[in-house]
């Protein structure tokens, strides 16, 4: 079970407006994140459901509205002090994005190193303990290069976990995998879940939105088109937009 | 002292005549000796690969500048009294003639497999793969980065000086001796050189990013 | 052909060739040295500056580029002492090469910098490193891999290229050629001992570039794959 799911918002959104020139690409989003909670934005291509991700991320400046992570504004310019950000909020692309020229082991403990201060050592060791945690302690020499997609993403993960973030932000991260390596961090981000990390995934895996989200967020056309408590929603889809959706990624 | 004049403006375009001269003798030279230089690097005679890869080794691992004087007082010596021109056209010849060896081998090389096998099931020999496929192809390759060492060479040139051909740079020294003002003197024949040059490596970009797209 | 080589001054002079080669070596790893840091970073300014300094640095390269290394020897050594900075040869030597160095650096280090995605620096950024810190750690190293090959063989023509500040009398190697030759009449013999020991330098800048590179890049030195 979820450790502590309290009702104390650790995400808040509200009416975002993203744009791109003359496009808008987020047109009034809103919603809250509960601390532990699992939350997955599913939607089409487009939909601007990666956008909303990167501007919680702090790697997009917002045009209107306000995202607030654990206590401070994200998104406009100058606001939040940009290093407590990315000490509460840790990111994984969808291309993994690890540093090819440094090894596993290196590519965790740079930012303990560079960012927390911490010793070489004190940062390997914590580099051996999230590297446990996906499963990979027998990688910590390797490079990149040497690994599967799947094994690269979950360093990646590690990467992100070895920071002890409070949000953690998946952006698609199943989508350059095979299938079965698909399944190896599906689980991981289930585990993760379990242990109650505050999540929130942009993902094509319906049935992991359905076995492993607390709440479900369906993007349209920049627009949050539905939102619920996953097993309910999924179920019952109330938009035809949604219905479609569901019945097309099944 | 004299005050640098228009006699002294028009007296370095005419030696930038002479550079102009001396880069095409050397990029003549060059491509007549590169392109024989090439095609043994790519050969399927070990020896020939050997000798013409010693030739590039050589030449690219020793001054220009030495290369100068050893054609200047080596021609010399063989008992050839000859003009600064034909000594520095040699050595600009041996000079361009293993660059351009070497960036045109990169060429050759850079033409697929698949079209020599392809030319040699239709019954090619190996001229013929030479002269109507593989080198048509290796050419257009080769346009842009022939292009920007000309640039290379132009500039080069300048190194003439020292064995007394006039050309522009000796010719600014000549004017310098006279009115004692290297700084605007020289900043003039550099000036002449630039709009010699830039012209060039305007276009060797121009035809890169044509070729590229191209593909 | 009747001549008879004649090669009897090394005896004597052969201390001067040592002195002029390990001048030359000085001359042209300060210039290097120097040359390298201020290309990288024209080039980080090519690539993450403002339009003006970037624009400046792009002035700078085609400058540079399309004007011969003896001019610019000969602006910074007799040009800059009659507007009253008087230089040394070899200092002149050095700044010369330096900046010739420099734009031939920044043009192939932006190649590498364009080379590392732009996603790298998002990674970097989502993990807290301040700009400078990924520039450093993510940025340089791996671009700087990646035309490693490119960089040293311009090292290695920046060295060849040096012979040319002995027209501002630099005593470098060619200088001592040029001085021994005049003294013994024996000019064809003093410069093929001189294209040796260039030949030999190439080879020792060569060999040193590859030490280099093994040294720095620890990935290629396992792995031996391009990155």
């Amino acid at each position: 079970m979820p450790a502590d799911k309290g009702t104390d918002a650790i995400v808040r959104i509200s009416d975002v407006i993203k744009e791109f020139g003359a496009l808008r690409v987020l047109d009034g989003v809103g919603f809250d994140v509960a601390l532990g909670q699992t939350v997955a934005i599913v939607g089409r291509s487009g939909s601007g459901k990666s956008t909303l991700l990167r501007c919680i991320a702090g790697l997009e400046t917002i045009q209107g509205g306000r995202i607030e992570v654990c206590g401070h504004e994200v998104g406009r310019p100058g606001s939040a002090a940009r290093a407590q950000l990315r000490r509460d909020v840790g990111m994984v692309f969808q291309s993994y994005n690890l540093f090819p020229h440094l090894t596993v082991e290196r590519n965790i403990t740079l930012a303990l190193t560079l960012v927390k201060k911490q010793s070489r050592d004190a940062a390997r060791q914590q580099a051996a303990e999230v590297l446990r945690l996906v499963g990979l302690t027998d990688k910590i020499d390797s490079y990149p290069e040497q690994l599967s997609g799947g094994q690269q993403q979950r360093v990646a993960i590690a990467r992100s976990l070895a920071l002890s973030p409070q949000v953690m932000l998946f952006d698609e991260v199943t989508s350059a995998l095979d299938p079965e390596l698909t399944a190896e961090v599906l689980a991981v981000m289930e585990d993760l879940a379990r242990r109650g990390m505050t999540m929130i995934t942009v993902t094509h895996e319906m049935a992991f939105a359905r076995r492993v989200a607390d709440l479900v967020v369906f993007m349209h056309k920049g627009k949050v088109w539905e939102i619920g408590p996953a097993a309910e929603l999924l179920a019952k889809p109330r938009t035809p937009e949604f219905t479609q959706f569901v019945s097309s990624e099944l | 002292m004299i005050q640098l004049n228009s006699n002294h403006l028009l007296y370095l375009v005419t030696a930038a005549q002479w550079t102009v001269l001396l880069s095409l003798i050397a990029f003549a030279g060059g491509a007549l000796v590169g392109l024989p230089i090439a095609l043994m690097r790519v050969s399927k005679v070990a020896a020939l690969r050997l000798v013409a890869s010693a030739y590039i080794q050589l030449i690219q691992g020793t001054p220009l500048l030495i290369v100068l004087f050893l054609s200047y007082f080596g021609l010399g010596i063989m008992g050839y009294k000859l003009a600064p021109l034909v000594a520095a056209g040699v050595a600009l010849t041996l000079y361009a003639a293993a660059f351009l060896g070497e960036i045109w081998r990169g060429c050759i090389e850079a033409v697929p497999r698949t079209q020599w096998e392809a030319s040699d099931c239709l019954g090619l020999n190996r001229f013929q793969q030479y002269a109507y496929v593989v080198l048509p192809q290796a050419m257009r390759i080769a346009i842009p980065p022939t292009v920007g060492f000309m640039v290379q060479i132009v500039k080069n040139t300048s190194l003439a000086s020292v064995i007394g051909f006039v050309e522009l740079a000796r010719a600014g020294q000549i004017v310098n001796n006279s009115t004692f003002e290297p700084f605007v003197i020289f900043v003039v024949v550099g000036a002449i050189y630039f709009v010699l040059c830039y012209p060039l490596s305007l276009a060797a970009r121009a035809l890169e990013r044509k070729t590229n797209a191209g593909r | 052909m009747s001549y008879q080589f004649d090669f009897s001054f090394l005896a004597e002079r052969w201390p001067d060739f040592v002195a002029g080669a390990w001048l030359t070596i000085q001359l042209t790893v300060l210039s290097i040295g120097l040359g390298f840091l201020v290309g990288t970073v024209c080039a980080l300014v090519r690539v993450y500056g403002g339009a003006a300094p970037r624009r400046l640095v792009g002035f700078y390269v085609e400058m540079i580029r399309n004007t011969p290394l003896l001019v610019q020897i000969f602006i910074v050594y007799f040009g800059l002492s009659s507007i009253g900075l008087k230089l040394s040869a070899e200092t002149a030597a050095v700044i010369a090469l330096a900046v010739n160095m420099g734009a031939y650096t920044t043009e192939i280090m932006r190649a590498g910098i364009q080379s590392i995605q732009r996603t790298q620096l998002e990674a970097a950024d989502c993990l807290g490193l301040t700009r400078l810190q990924a520039i450093v750690h993510v940025v340089l190293l791996p671009a700087m891999e990646r035309v490693y090959p490119a960089l040293s063989s311009q090292f290695v023509l920046l060295m060849l290229a040096s012979s040319i500040t002995s027209q501002i009398s630099a005593e470098e190697l060619t200088a001592v050629a040029n001085n021994v030759q005049s003294d013994t009449y024996r000019s064809f013999e003093v410069y093929i001992v001189v294209a040796v020991v260039y030949l030999g330098l190439s080879v020792l800048y060569r060999f040193g570039f590859w030490a280099i590179g093994l040294v720095l890049f620890a990935r290629k030195r396992r792995l031996g794959t391009a990155l």
